[in-house]
């Protein structure tokens, strides 16, 4: 039987607009966007020319430092543009896909390879260099792409997101289970892999997975976050390095053990309150937003700019980034929310009235009347102006690991290394700070804190 | 589009960078962020929602604490000018009040026109936002001092705190002690006639626009801590004890009635904005100290009558509560509270010098709040690092 780890501190938020349990397919676009931003600590190099013939699995760029790790094509098509911005930054790499009929079965025209026989921990990790899947593979310490050269002491794979709106992996799942147990077998070769269960999932290919310690997390939001488990099963210490892996990425490695080509389809939820009938969508990693978008949202949604104006989050509300509808799908993105801005709303001395309809983990407002089944509809604002740190406890009271968070990003402010380090940011990733930051009374931006600090701190040790 | 809005949109050009009237951005920009949520929505890179609890509501919440204790304040000055010059028996509630409303006032405006002027340049001068945690302040310290208290020495006071206890550090979130507490012992140590003195100075003695009434030879009231600091003193009246749960003795204006302080103390711990660990630490140290005193028969005053009487309940609730001040580690906060008030009753029962010891002993354990959360946070660090020997 798989251990039960009991969380008590977090948070779970009540959004309005959760995807229903039903998958549409959308009509799928002519261009396709890889993004190297996606990919953290990534020095890209491109390695097509515009006009180029590619096929899915071919790389369109490659990291500097270590040119093994491959990025390639979600489609078949010709490279339409390289987009390059500022001081020629790589923005993104745009592949047209000449048969928009075929969509997502672009099985035939696919690049074939070769999946060894016997597998081994190298021979897996050749085939996922070559076929870009080794991209998707993230490490702590840093959260950037996992380093090739590096000997992890284990890969964890999370099996739930716990924050709010995000997809619902065992929805997900149905059909796709062997798929996703030859990954999990695949990445075993390499590291011992752990898997994290929700206490809320029961479908066997999660808690009786073969090739991996199961572990259940019973508790709210953030114990779907791979760095929370990991703080739990087998916390980083200083000089280690582990490797994660999202779930349905571990699909995508299944699929290419099984068959030898890659397809980067996911099943993503489109939720949230601007989106009229939220539910799942296939699509691929790179799709372009405005096929999936187009006439899903509410009328008055569609204005921009003015009242009314959305908010469209390329992955989940709490982690993602803002985007348009002309943009791409993120290469790690589950889900795409949509929320209002809410930049036209001139509310008055909030300050003081009660604001029935507003959430807040703090008792001074009345959302603790209403239960935890009121739905709630949130719009982009801050709601407040930045602080120093005032409240004491607030962070704690929603980090579920054995770190005094406050005091961790003190020592980023004031870029402390030393500190840090024996603070413990080798365990944590900005998605971790996600439910610190929304309760955060002083509105300062964690996530975007300990994202510069993990950066610094990965250029000093370099 | 509302008009309060539109005449904020009017202003703004006049205010901002390169405008005629750029000295008053802050006072703008404070007063409007009080009439409207910012609208700011959150950056890119950052969580999309947030939580609708702010600075502002906080410190409103804190001061809609404070209110009851005020408006009794303001009673008991009225009751004790009466009580002194004896009028009780022909003078009226609302009399009473309205003559403790005219005597508070003029303090609390004092006090914030004082302080937030400091705010407001400060803010502007270091080009923020205007921070709300003199809101708090601005209305504890009319409540910590004697009601005969001279404006002129509290507006110096006020300034005093406010620019060498809280901007000198960088403002509200990064001082090392409490603002009020630093007000108050400024004055103590200033002016020590008009802060304890020979107990002239807890009752108002003079007719304000006709209310009240005008004593006719210097009358003292001593505060039953004074009493009791006295030679020969054997023990409180059981009334004292009541009065002093009640509210009706001498004292500093906002600190007198256990159960008004208890209403605010209520609200705080409801509303979660005081840590309840600090609270009942405080109270469990005094206790414990004020019996063991007790027990080694070095006092007469029982062990209870300590955590009603002088600044004890005032200080656990709103004074030791600061999230600036005190522990940020939840550990930290139950020694925290427990060594306040240890040294609350210590110098009350062994320093004849002053027979209140409340801010002396909140402000030297603000002093070592951070030294309490190294030795938590020191201990996190060191369990991590043996984690690391231990491979």
């Amino acid at each position: 039987m798989a251990k039960v780890i009991k969380l008590r501190k977090g948070l779970d938020i009540n959004l309005k607009g959760k995807a229903t349990k039903e998958t549409a397919t959308v009509k799928c676009p002519g261009e396709y966007a890889l993004v190297p931003d996606d990919f953290h600590g990534v020095k890209p190099k491109v390695v097509v020319k515009e006009g180029d013939a590619v096929k899915a699995g071919d790389a369109l760029f490659v990291d500097k430092l270590h040119p093994e790790v491959k990025f390639v094509s979600p489609v078949s098509g010709t490279v339409s543009l390289v987009e390059r911005g500022d001081r020629r930054k790589l923005l993104s790499i745009r592949v047209a896909s000449p048969s928009p009929s075929k969509g997502g079965e672009n099985g035939e025209e696919a690049r074939q390879f070769t999946v060894p026989s016997k597998e081994t921990g190298e021979a897996v990790k050749a085939l996922m260099l070559e076929s870009g899947l080794f991209a998707f593979l993230r490490q702590r310490p840093y959260d950037v792409v996992a380093n090739p050269e590096d000997k992890p002491k284990a890969i964890f794979v999370s099996a739930f997101n716990s924050m709010p709106l995000s997809q619902d992996f065992e929805y997900v799942l149905q059909g796709q289970e062997a798929e996703f147990q030859a990954g999990l077998s695949a990445l075993a070769k390499m590291a011992k892999v752990y898997l994290g269960v929700s206490a809320k999932q029961t479908v066997k290919a999660l808690t009786e997975a073969k090739d991996c310690e199961v572990n259940i997390f019973d508790g709210p939001a953030p114990a779907g976050n791979v760095g929370v488990q990991i703080n739990h099963v087998s916390p980083v210490n200083k000089g280690e390095v582990v490797w994660t892996m999202g779930a349905e990425e571990v699909i995508f490695l299944g699929r290419l053990v099984k068959t030898g080509k890659v397809d980067f389809t996911r099943t993503i939820a489109l939720a949230g309150s601007e989106v009229k009938a939220p539910k799942y969508y296939k699509v691929k990693v790179g799709q372009k937003l405005t096929t999936l978008l187009s006439e899903k949202l509410k009328e008055n949604s569609e204005k921009s700019g003015e009242a009314g104006s959305v908010r469209i989050i390329n992955g989940n509300v709490m982690t993602g980034l803002k985007t348009t509808a002309d943009g791409f799908l993120g290469a790690h993105a589950t889900e795409v929310n949509v929320i209002p801005e809410g930049d036209h709303a001139d509310e008055m001395l909030g300050w003081i009235m009660p604001r029935f309809n507003t959430f807040s983990t703090h008792r001074s407002y009345f959302s603790w009347l209403f239960g935890k089944k009121k739905e709630y509809v949130f719009d982009a604002r801050i709601k407040g102006g930045e602080r120093h740190m005032i409240m004491s406890g607030e962070y704690d009271k929603v980090f579920p690991m054995d770190i005094y968070a406050g005091y961790l990003v003190k020592a980023i402010i004031a870029g402390d290394i030393d500190r840090q380090e024996a603070l413990g940011i080798y365990e944590v990733a900005p998605e971790d700070f996600a439910i610190a930051e929304f309760v955060d009374s002083s509105k300062l931006e964690l996530q975007r804190i300990v994202r510069e600090g993990l950066d610094i701190l990965r250029k000093e040790n370099a | 589009m509302n008009p309060i809005k539109k005449l904020f949109d009017n202003i703004h050009p006049y205010v901002e960078e390169g405008g005629k009237f750029h000295a008053f951005r802050s006072l703008v920009d404070g007063f409007e962020t009080f009439a409207f949520v910012p609208n700011t929505t959150s950056r890119v890179g950052s969580v999309n929602i947030h939580d609708a609890i702010d600075s502002k509501r906080i410190m409103s919440f804190v001061v809609i604490a404070l209110i009851p204790a005020l408006l009794f304040g303001m009673y008991n000055v009225g009751y004790q000018n009466a009580l002194a010059t004896g009028h009780l028996a022909d003078a009226t509630f609302w009399g009473m009040f309205w003559y403790g409303f005219l005597a508070v006032l003029p303090k609390i405006i004092v006090s914030y026109v004082v302080g937030l002027g400091i705010e407001f340049v400060v803010a502007q001068w270091k080009n923020e936002e205007i921070q709300e945690g003199f809101l708090v302040s601005g209305i504890l310290i009319p409540m910590i001092v004697p009601v005969t208290c001279p404006l002129w020495m509290l507006a110096i006071a006020v300034a005093f705190s406010v620019i060498l206890a809280k901007e000198i550090f960088g403002g509200t979130g990064m001082n090392i002690f409490n603002p009020a507490l630093i007000t108050r012992a400024f004055l103590f140590f200033s002016y020590p006639s008009a802060m304890t003195g020979d107990a002239t100075v807890w009752v108002a003695q003079d007719t304000i626009f006709g209310l009240g009434y005008q004593a006719t030879d210097a009358y003292t009231a001593a505060t039953p801590l004074g009493e009791a600091a006295q030679a020969g003193f054997s023990g409180f009246a059981p009334e004292t004890i009541e009065n002093a749960i009640t509210g009706l003795i001498p004292g500093c204006i906002g600190e007198t009635s256990v159960i008004a302080i208890a209403l605010g103390g209520l609200l705080l711990l409801w509303t979660g904005v005081a840590s309840w660990k600090t609270m009942l630490s405080v109270f469990v140290g005094g206790a414990a100290t004020g019996y063991l005193m007790q027990a080694l028969d070095l006092t007469q005053i029982q062990w209870y009558e300590h955590l009603v009487l002088g600044g004890f309940a005032f200080g656990a609730v709103f004074m030791a509560t600061d999230p600036v001040t005190s522990c940020r580690t939840e550990c930290g906060k139950y020694v925290y509270g427990l060594l306040i008030g240890f040294i609350a009753v210590l110098v009350r029962v062994l320093n004849p010098g002053y027979p209140e010891g409340m801010m002396l002993a909140i402000l030297l354990m603000n002093l070592f709040a951070s030294l309490i959360d190294y030795c938590f946070v020191q201990s996190n660090i060191n369990m991590r690092a043996k984690r690391v020997s231990n491979k």
